[in-house]
């Protein structure tokens, strides 16, 4: 029996010459979507499967979609011929594009076998001589395949072994995606053994040394294990001392290690090969030298025994000396080890001499976490999920780990600086990264926008396109805009007679959730809100004697400059007299709120739309009663109809009143701010809504120029006194002219047994509505079909926009970098870009 | 909505009113009600005399269901909304009813009075609402109803007397005095309704030209508002207004293009507009740099792509907006449907934002940023100059935009008002300097000005460009 080992992702090439018995071969070894047969492709492109003349098409299709297999992780076989050099390079070179390792697997048949079986195909036969020229070429073939960079070639050479063959996937070396850790991952160490002693004790591992005192192994005792990200050896006190320690640690499981450049230099010189001896190699040679009988030996096998690097925990952590794009991760390849071993460099050189290196991380949007060492810097700074771990501990600086999944930085300080530095050490955020650098990639195309720990908010192309021009030339700068609202589905239609909307609905909502506390807010008349304070503009990148910003829902600067300044002074006074910079720790405060009166944004809408429908309404329903109620004295009976047009007269009235409440003068300008967002180091929506509105009282109380409270009702849901009082509440809030009221969770976000529970639900009071559903609504006529309304997307799309907003918010207080905020807050407007029943 | 149509002859007159509800063909002594597609109409006489006899035409329009369902689309968004002025305003939901309910009238032969039929008679029409959207509504009224021989009374009706500093609403009530024919007034109605409000509450099909040659029959084809009245009941679709005139084959009239749309400006001088010496001055600045391959940012409709691929000099063209209806404009102005391969392998578009860095648009000899910048708020302007100088770096950047020097020698435009209403600012000769400069500096690169469009002395040349080179190091 034959045992062909092959891995289990990448290509495998079968050659062997027409009827050597490749099909075969391949259904009875491989899944029918793994084989990708040239007869096949001949087929798609040409509609048959043996016509050459179609060759060049069918090789065309192929190479592409084993490209796309390749690229997507999965194994691919190519039943073709392949006896030919060139058709192989082909191929070779589309899993090199896609970093993939290719096999090969001859069956090696007789040319006599290959003709008798090729009879049997009767009208597919191919000409015997064409079979004499494959099996020439093949036989070339074997001579020279061993050189054209395969990871195996397996040759099958009689009947039996081709019919024996047992196919046996392995993983590939650098996959240890089952290994779940936890795991202690130290950066470059450059010989400085002192340090990794202490680290390692620091660590809580427990050292094992020789008859001779020297380190030669360390165990946790709860199993954590070490990641060495490389260049163990050079420049440092003892580096013979740190390769056998660590050497050790990986011989007896207790560390993994991946290979730095330093290394594969050494590698080379203790091969001989000819090495300049610079960066302190000479030094290590020198060690090694000193050190007993074998143990080079042993250094150059366990250097040539080490993976480019290593994909762990699900594929979520990967390790690499000089770290790794997302597109290498689990690849395995020339330009992957290389990329792994010395990280991408321009070609360009800096003033120090050094090579330029392109800082990948910054491009760097993996779902994994990448640590990596090979550049020293100052400090470690997480940047898009990667860090790296080189804090030049020879150099002066310190030896670093990190543990995982905890994510705990441990450091030892040098206790020396054994070596001068090429250059000095520079925090690794860069000096020149831009924090306004914000690009097309993370606001176009299909984003998947993770809300931590609330789910993803998918955002199709259409939408993140609708939002670009909004946000680009309408919006406000982004490093000021760190939050958009999200959209408040209405209550259910209510089966109240005479209702459209009513608190019941509201009340049975969140009770269906699960939940009974929650508080009525009253809703302002006004728009929508959102409210930055800042004390130092330098933290939003902003210029001398900036306060922050006031800007609507759709992320428009609310007022014009001046008056903006205005507002944002009061509002800075109010808050430092209510003590909250201090309270909250802060320097910066985002405030959740409406702007009142409407008419400040919406003057023109008031008068184009509301009071254009509301003259033509009186002036047509006074004239239809005056002529039908002369009719009715000339003793025509009009009784169908007068009552209905006189009820629409008044209904009429009543519409003009509803929007009357909503003009107001620019001078009467007030915020009713209901919500704190964010602060330095924390966003609040955990807060309940007390502690929210008991700060709303103080800024009102605080400013009263500016800042007004939110009347509001906690309702224990339980208790029908207390429903029934909120009720009541709604309609003596609504009667005297008030919008409506929002209902909430009292806990603020929350999750219950079927998932998250919507934030708010509004319930606009009954005269209100005639704004959004015309003065003639609450006919009975009418109302029975505005019933028919569905709520479930408006939901859908506020929880979204939702979890999209808060993320927002503590990626803000949390001061991560300015794209992954704006990705969120573009999200949001991308969300809203997509038409939706405006009326809800 | 609610029209009247009273018949009242002079006292000294042998004319009966009441002949009115025989012409009408509607009975005096009840009410009577129509079930329509647009809603219920009801015919009914407030006053019915010898002496005065009034008609009332009122129609209750179910502005819910209007707005639910989805036959009433209109063509101007008005039905999105169930806010609207539908159910008040006489418009094409009046002339549907008029069309039902009054058939028989609007022709001139009546069996039982067959000679008041088709004679002329002292009628007032009442319309309580009527909108004049669109330019030149406040004259509209009288332009359209004088020439037919009727006396306009017309009242606006004020938006809001509790704000009396909005003014008047664009509606008004009106009352038309005159002698007309009867079948004609109520066919006047038919058309005139609609084309004052302007906007109709169904597609405009093929028929309806049709339908405008019948019911203009009489008095549209010498009404000297034929042209405008044709284009605003067709809802301006240009091939039907050209039937209509050939229908009423009266080649002598001006052509009916729309009226509406100003002439085409003209300074009274042979001299070549400024977009066109801008794209131009373009053109040759791309040429001086030897830019092969050329990005146009904020690419608009086209304007300078098109030159762009004309030139055989430009062998790669990448034209980008943030506004992808701009981008469909530019599509279609390049017939990029029907472009060669070889052209269409030279032309890409691309939506993109220049405020935001985009590798896509890198690998190219130049950017052209023409008259983008203003466009962009102040404070943004440190993303643009990001995304494109530090970002995608290229050899040579063009940028132009206003020179605001120049704009006190445009006479209509008011002092310190800008060119565009989406300016966020114009800048002087001395402010794009020390802004060229700042860039240049930060970003290595050279910078030289031209003028673009014809120099005053003093003022400067109406456009400013720069041309930033990458200097070598």
């Amino acid at each position: 029996m034959s045992q062909i080992r092959i891995p289990e992702a990448g290509l495998v090439l079968l050659v062997g010459v027409s009827g050597s018995g490749k099909s075969t071969f391949a259904a009875k070894h491989f899944g029918q979507y793994e084989v990708l047969s040239s007869d096949t492709f001949r087929g798609l492109v040409g509609n048959d499967p043996n016509d050459q003349t179609v060759t060049a098409a069918a090789f065309e299709a192929l190479n592409f979609v084993a490209s796309k297999r390749l690229e997507a992780g999965l194994l691919t076989v190519v039943d073709a011929t392949n006896v030919q050099q060139s058709a192989r390079e082909n191929l070779i070179e589309v899993a090199r594009s896609q970093d993939s390792l290719v096999s090969a697997i001859v069956l090696d048949v007789s040319a006599r076998t290959a003709k008798d079986r090729n009879e049997l195909r009767g009208e597919r036969a191919v000409a015997p001589a064409v079979i004499d020229r494959q099996h020439k070429q093949l036989k070339k073939s074997l001579r020279s395949m061993r050189k054209e960079g395969y990871a195996r070639v397996q040759i099958l050479s009689t009947e039996e072994e081709i019919e024996n063959a047992v196919i046996e996937r392995h993983k590939l070396l650098n996959d240890f995606r089952e290994d779940h850790g936890p795991f202690d991952v130290i950066g470059d160490v450059h010989g400085c053994l002192d340090e990794l002693l202490l680290l390692l004790d620091s660590l809580g591992y427990q050292l094992t040394y020789d008859e001779q005192g020297r380190a030669i192994d360390a165990e946790h005792p709860e199993g954590r294990r070490v990641i060495f990200v490389g260049d163990l050896v050079d420049r440092g006190q003892d580096s013979a001392g740190v390769l056998r320690l660590a050497m050790g640690m990986v011989g007896n499981g207790h560390a993994l290690c991946v290979p730095g450049n330093h290394e594969a230099k050494m590698v080379r010189a203790l091969r001989g090969h000819n090495v300049v001896l610079n960066h302190g190699l000479d030094k290590t040679m020198e060690e090694l030298k000193n050190q007993e009988e074998g143990f080079a030996r042993k250094v150059l096998d366990f250097c040539d025994s080490l993976v480019s690097h290593l994909v762990l925990d699900d594929g979520k952590l990967v390790v690499a000396h000089a770290g790794l794009i997302e597109k290498y991760h689990g690849r395995a390849s020339k330009r992957v080890r290389a990329f792994a071993l010395y990280g991408q460099v321009t070609g360009e050189v800096d003033e120090f001499g050094l090579p330029v290196r392109q800082m990948w991380a910054n491009e760097y949007r993996g779902e994994a976490m990448v640590l990596y060492g090979h550049m020293a810097f100052r400090d470690v700074e997480w940047i898009n999920n990667t860090a790296c771990l080189d804090t030049g501990c020879v150099f002066g600086g310190a030896l670093s780990a990190m543990r995982y999944p905890e994510r705990e930085l441990v450091q030892i300080p040098a206790k020396e600086k054994y070596c001068e530095p090429s250059r000095p050490l520079e925090s690794p955020l860069g000096p020149e990264r831009e924090p306004g650098v914000l690009s097309m990639e993370d606001v176009s195309g299909t984003l998947w926008l993770k809300a931590k720990g609330m789910g993803t908010v998918k955002i199709n192309e259409a939408q993140a396109a609708g939002a670009l021009e909004t946000m680009s030339r309408f919006a406000i700068d982004p490093r000021w805009l760190r939050y958009l609202p999200p959209t408040m589905s209405p209550s259910e239609s209510s089966t109240v007679p005479g209702y459209l909307e009513h608190p019941q609905e509201a009340f049975e909502y969140y009770k269906r959730q699960g939940i009974t506390e929650v508080v009525c807010e009253e809703k302002h008349m006004g728009s929508r809100a959102a409210m930055l304070l800042a004390r130092d503009p330098k933290r939003f990148d902003a210029p001398e004697g900036w306060l922050g910003t006031l800007h609507t829902r759709t992320g428009r600067q609310f007022l014009e400059t001046e008056h903006e300044r205005v507002v944002l002074q009061q509002a800075h006074d109010a808050v430092e007299k209510a003590g909250l910079w201090d309270e909250l720790n802060t320097d910066w405060l985002m405030l959740d709120g409406e702007l009142m009166p409407w008419s400040l944004k919406a003057e023109s809408l008031i008068q184009d739309t509301y009071a254009s429908v509301a003259a033509s309404a009186i002036a047509a329903t006074d004239a239809s009663v005056v002529v039908l109620e002369r009719a009715a004295s000339s003793g025509i009976d009009v009784s169908a109809l007068l009552p209905r047009t006189k009820s629409q007269q008044s209904s009429t009235r009543a519409f003009r009143e509803s929007y009357r409440r909503y003009v107001g003068s620019p001078d009467e300008l007030r915020f009713a701010a209901f919500q704190v967002l964010a602060a330095e180091g924390a966003s609040f929506e955990t807060k309940d809504h007390g502690w929210h509105l008991a700060i709303s009282d103080r800024l009102a109380a605080a400013g009263p120029e500016l800042f007004s409270n939110t009347r509001n009702l906690r309702v224990d849901l339980s208790q029908d006194s207390d429903v029934e009082a909120a009720i009541q509440w709604w309609e003596d809030l609504t009667a005297a002219g008030s919008e409506g009221m929002v209902v909430k969770p009292w806990v603020n976000l929350t999750k219950a047994k079927r998932g998250w529970v919507q934030p708010g639900i509004k319930v606009r009071g009954k005269e209100y509505l005639r704004l959004i559903y015309g003065p003639d609504y609450l006919e009975e006529i009418n109302l029975e079909r505005l019933r028919q309304r569905a709520t479930d997307r408006k939901r859908n799309r506020a929880l979204q926009e939702y979890f999209l907003g808060i993320e927002a918010l503590r990626l803000t207080a949390a001061g991560e970098p300015l794209w992954k905020v704006h990705q969120m807050v573009f999200g949001v407007l991308a969300l809203e870009s997509e038409p939706l029943d405006p009326r809800l | 909505m609610l029209i009247t149509i009273t018949l009242e002859p002079e006292s000294d007159s042998q004319l009966d009113a009441t002949a009115l509800s025989h012409l009408l063909r509607k009975r005096p002594e009840k009410l009577q009600t129509f079930e329509l597609s647009v809603g219920k109409a009801h015919v009914f006489y407030p006053e019915y005399s010898p002496q005065r006899t009034t008609a009332a035409l009122l129609l209750e329009v179910d502005s819910i269901g209007l707005v639910r369902s989805k036959r009433f689309r209109g063509d101007n968004g008005v039905l999105d909304y169930y806010i609207n002025d539908r159910p008040y305003t006489a418009s094409s939901l009046m002339t549907v009813a008029l069309g039902n309910v009054m058939r028989s009238a609007m022709t001139p032969v009546s069996e039982t009075y067959p000679e008041l039929a088709d004679a002329p008679l002292p009628l007032r029409l009442e319309i309580p609402v009527v909108s004049t959207r669109g330019r030149g509504g406040d004259n509209l009224v009288r332009r359209l109803f004088e020439p037919l021989g009727w006396n306009v009374e017309q009242h606006p009706i004020a938006l809001d007397e509790a704000y009396p500093k909005w003014g008047d609403s664009r509606y008004s009530s009106l009352t038309l005095t005159g002698n007309v024919r009867l079948h004609q007034a109520l066919r006047q109605l038919y058309v005139l309704l609609p084309v004052l409000d302007d906007s109709k509450h169904y597609w405009v099909s093929d028929d309806e030209a049709e339908k405008l040659v019948r019911q203009g029959d009489g008095w549209l084809p010498e009404h000297p508002e034929r042209a405008l009245i044709s284009s605003r009941y067709l809802a301006h679709q240009k091939e039907l207004v050209q039937t209509v005139d050939t229908l009423i084959d009266d080649s002598t009239l001006a052509s009916v293009a729309n009226t509406e749309q100003p002439p085409e400006l003209d300074h009274g001088n042979a001299q070549t507009p400024l977009r066109i010496l801008r794209a131009e001055a373009v053109i040759k600045a791309l040429k001086d740099c030897g830019a092969h391959t050329v990005v146009d940012v904020g690419c608009g409709p086209g304007a300078l792509l098109r030159r762009l691929l004309k030139d055989g000099f430009f062998t790669k063209i990448l034209g980008t907006d943030v506004s992808a209806r701009s981008l469909e404009q530019a599509a279609k102005a390049l017939f990029l449907d029907e472009l060669a391969d070889a052209d269409k392998q030279r032309i890409k578009l691309l939506h993109s934002s220049a405020v935001y860095r985009d590798d896509r648009i890198a690998g190219h000899d130049a950017v052209v940023l023409m008259e983008v910048i203003e466009h962009i708020d102040p404070e943004r302007l440190g993303a643009l100059e990001d995304s494109i100088f530090a970002g995608t770096k290229p050899r040579n950047v063009i940028v132009t935009t206003p020179n605001s020097e120049y704009n006190r020698l445009y006479p209509d435009l008011a002092h310190g008002t800008m060119r565009h209403d989406d300016h966020r600012f114009e800048w002087t000769r001395p402010q794009f300097s020390t802004w060229a400069e700042n860039v240049a500096t930060d970003h290595s690169y050279t910078v030289e000005y031209r003028p673009v469009g014809e120099e005053h002395p003093t003022a400067g040349s109406p456009t400013q460009m720069a041309i930033f080179r990458k200097a070598t190091a």
